[in-house]
């Protein structure tokens, strides 16, 4: 009896460990996406930040009841869409007392690009695309802004785009399909 | 279930979801298909340099970001309580020290008082006493007064 509990006890020791060790591999493969998808939601280096290491310390506290029925990409994407989505309703509920916002602007943003083998002319042209599609995504709803950001910042399949935000296909595609109208309307104006 | 709620819909939200078709904006309609089709290209090229521009950002900042360890975020409650309760513990013993050391340093100053008072008394009497004795011996040494001499000549007289 003694023997089977000094066993059991082992057992969950060990099953503890590998859990533990299955996290840890989880973090590091899977934070920079979720960093950059907050990044490109909030427009905030801080805000994603915070947002990203309270999704994993989420998980972290869920990781037991994580049954491995999605994958934990998908998992981890809809509880940062979760926090993301609680942390703009409190902003909004908080207007009055603070309306303090550390996002860049859209010309701050738009300054991003790898420095390939392009010419000066074809950067300032793909900034000003990008600057575009900022711009575009302003005009966005939060649902629109997360399936346009989950098909093109994540190239995320519609069907993960679903099981992600828990749309169906159809509304996924309707969703996706204003926003990219609204970015080709804006490109449009640009001319 | 759908991460959204509809309690939690944004105005415009729940239209869209019932939109399954896209829907072309006005500007769009006047547009015709030889404008669609430079500006299809155009789209595609501006959602990959956003999508660059987007990951060249996130590596900047992720990279540049405050190294911090993963770990479960420490409540500070029960640090705080420890600390104010070992804060009451410490003035509270350090009271009761401080008025036992003023007791002792009192009673040793009345301790003190006192003895001087008693040393002062002590000699006073000595004082006293010294002079008492010698009004009594110089009461003893007095002459024999003159009515009583015969007498004591012959107390004299009888010793020879």
């Amino acid at each position: 009896m003694a023997a089977g509990s000094v066993l059991e006890t082992m057992d969950k020791a060990t099953a503890a460990e590998i859990a533990a060790d299955e996290f840890a591999r989880v973090v590091s493969q899977h934070r920079p996406q979720i960093f950059r998808f907050l990044l490109a939601s909030t427009r905030d280096i801080d805000l994603a930040e915070t947002l990203t290491q309270e999704c994993f310390l989420k998980a972290h506290r869920n990781w037991s009841s994580f049954r491995g029925e999605s994958s934990a990409m998908t998992w981890l994407m809809r509880i940062a869409i979760n926090l993301q989505k609680d942390h703009w309703r409190n902003r909004r509920m908080r207007f009055w007392r603070t309306t303090q916002t550390h996002s860049v602007d859209l010309d701050e943003a738009s300054e991003w690009l790898p420095s390939g083998e392009t010419s000066a002319e074809q950067q300032m042209l793909a900034k000003e695309q990008v600057r575009h599609v900022w711009k575009a995504m302003d005009g966005l709803s939060d649902r629109q802004r997360t399936v346009f950001l989950l098909r093109y910042i994540e190239e995320r399949e519609l069907s993960e785009i679903a099981e992600i935000t828990g749309l169906s296909e159809g509304t996924v595609k309707a969703h996706l399909s204003r926003a990219v109208g609204r970015v080709r309307t804006q490109l449009g104006r640009s001319k | 279930m759908s991460i959204w709620e509809k309690s939690n819909e944004l105005p415009g939200d729940a239209a869209e979801v019932s939109v399954v078709e896209p829907h072309a904006e006005n500007q769009d309609q006047i547009l015709d298909v030889e404008q669609h089709q430079i500006l299809d290209v155009e789209l595609d090229e501006a959602l990959r340099n956003f999508k660059l521009s987007v990951d060249a950002w996130s590596e900047a900042a992720y990279s540049n970001r405050p190294v911090a360890q993963f770990a479960p975020r420490r409540n500070w409650r029960p640090a705080a309580a420890w600390a104010l309760g070992c804060a009451l513990v410490a003035s509270s013993v350090s009271g009761v020290v401080y008025q036992r050391h003023e007791h002792q340093v009192k009673a040793k100053q009345d301790a003190a008082i006192k003895l001087v008072e008693q040393q002062k008394q002590a000699a006073d009497r000595q004082v006293a006493d010294e002079d008492l004795l010698a009004s009594v011996d110089s009461d003893v040494s007095r002459q024999v007064p003159s009515a009583m001499e015969p007498l004591a000549q012959m107390a004299e007289d009888e010793s020879k």
